[in-house]
């Protein structure tokens, strides 16, 4: 039965290859249970996984952590992923990858960077990252990764501390001669979860906010792309998480554990397989974790009979457990979900208590 | 640029670092891969991107197809301006 009853093939895979990371963002949305060192897979255990990503159908491989950079062995696992025939995308903060590394990446056929930025003041930016001189070296690496000819995305997440600030963002990345700009509103998982209070946006901030990246897309139209990911708690329609349980993407965990998205051990009974005890494909397959949320058919009212709901799939399984206590029920995001007004309490609440930074 | 402007023929077109054409037998066939995103190339589209390696000029392109597949040039022509200008637009593609 492997092949049978599986009609989606993944395109993406998020490989995390390690917890470890520098920065300390209070927005992360790592589990707040992050993996030890000592229990990393190895670059040939990579190698493999790549190979099976590539035949099961994958063509992006986001090479990501925490701070791939804390891995040694990074050029070689980007090389394999090359070698598999992967597009590779190195997700990094710009901390713990040397000019060095970035320029054997280069050499190893790496496809693309993407660096975070956490605002356009610089102490704010090292303030919001938990690390003081970050916001210099992140300029270093992307004016190396620019000088070698490689496409470069800025990642800038949003929240209450840098939400005035977009434009003055977007003119950094056209400064540090950013291709791409993705300006991603805080999802609340893991640690953003833990510091929901201090990073929620008022309902006036989020109405500026999306009214200033359409005019800042006008503006720049031609010299940079921005891609945008709404504030969820402000809308009124979920997003179709991951595009869907189990259809697109593929997250292995620095230990090894296969997700169908990051956040996905944060439901309570699931059982996720690992890649020392299976093959990639049996997982996408037949592991119990890929196949409790798949398709639609499983949602109850009001998405049972709903014209959005092979638009918006439900939205997010994760989010609905985390906020209902059902990990079955549509998410409250919804407006028309019979939960939505603990969605819509919760964007109102705001406190300024110090963040909890992420901390191994 | 405008749709209607032509591409010099002495052009040499190009996938940019960071987009690259290839074949998936999983996904069914030719894909064209960029950031976060993703076009299926059909046989004619793949065709022509696999000669956009830079090295080869517009008119040499346009005379390679017209020979492999025995089809009027005009035609040849009008069909890869139409998806190279397409590309280009997109920053997918550099002429």
């Amino acid at each position: 039965m492997a092949d049978a009853g599986t009609p989606h093939k993944p395109l993406g895979l998020l490989a995390e290859l390690t917890h470890r990371c520098p920065l300390g963002c209070a927005y992360c949305s790592n589990p707040l249970a992050l993996e030890p060192r000592n229990d990393e897979l190895d670059a040939s255990i990579w190698g493999r996984v790549f190979t099976e990503a590539a035949a099961l159908g994958v063509l992006h491989v986001h090479l990501s952590g925490g701070e791939p950079g804390a891995r040694r062995d990074l050029v070689d696992i980007t090389a394999h992923a090359r070698e598999a025939g992967l597009y590779t995308n190195l997700i990094t903060s710009g901390v713990g990858v040397t000019s060095r590394t970035m320029r054997d990446l280069w050499e190893a056929g790496l496809d693309h960077v993407q660096v975070s930025i956490q605002d356009s003041d610089a102490v704010s930016s090292d303030h919001i990252a938990g690390y003081r001189g970050a916001f210099q070296r992140k300029h270093a690496l992307a004016a190396e990764a620019v000088r070698l000819g490689l496409p470069l995305t800025v990642n800038l997440v949003v929240h209450r501390a840098n939400i005035g600030r977009i434009g003055e963002m977007v003119d950094l990345a056209l400064k540090l001669k950013a291709s791409r700009i993705e300006i991603a509103h805080v999802q609340y998982y893991g640690w953003a979860l833990k510091n929901r209070a201090a990073l929620m946006p008022t309902a006036e901030q989020v109405t500026r906010a999306v009214a200033d990246v359409e005019e800042l897309r006008d503006k720049h139209r031609g010299r940079i792309v921005i891609d945008a990911v709404v504030p969820d708690y402000h809308a009124r329609f979920p997003k179709p998480c991951v595009g869907g349980w189990g259809r697109r993407s593929i997250n292995v965990t620095p230990s090894g554990r296969v997700l169908p998205c990051h956040a996905a051990e944060s439901i309570p009974g699931m059982e996720f397989w690992s890649i020392a005890d299976h093959s990639l494909p049996d997982i996408w397959a037949n592991s119990p974790a890929f196949n409790a949320f798949r398709g639609t058919g499983f949602l109850p009212a009001p998405c049972a009979d709903c014209e959005r709901r092979e638009i918006d799939l439900g939205g997010c399984r994760c989010q609905a457990f985390l906020l209902t206590g059902d990990a079955r029920a549509t998410d409250p995001v919804c407006h028309l979900s019979p939960h939505h007004a603990l969605v819509t309490g919760l964007a109102a609440v705001q406190d300024d208590a110090p963040y909890a930074y992420r901390r191994i | 640029m405008s749709d209607d402007d032509a591409i010099a023929g002495d052009a040499r077109p190009r996938l940019p670092r960071g987009v690259r054409l290839t074949h998936s037998e999983a996904q069914g066939g030719w894909v064209l891969i960029a950031p976060e995103r993703i076009f299926k190339a059909d046989a004619v589209a793949a065709e022509i991107l696999k000669r956009c390696t830079g090295q080869v000029t517009l008119a040499a392109i346009v005379d390679d197809l017209a020979a492999t597949f025995q089809a009027p040039r005009e035609r040849i022509l009008a069909d890869v301006s139409k998806l190279l200008i397409g590309l280009a637009e997109k920053k997918l593609l550099e002429l």
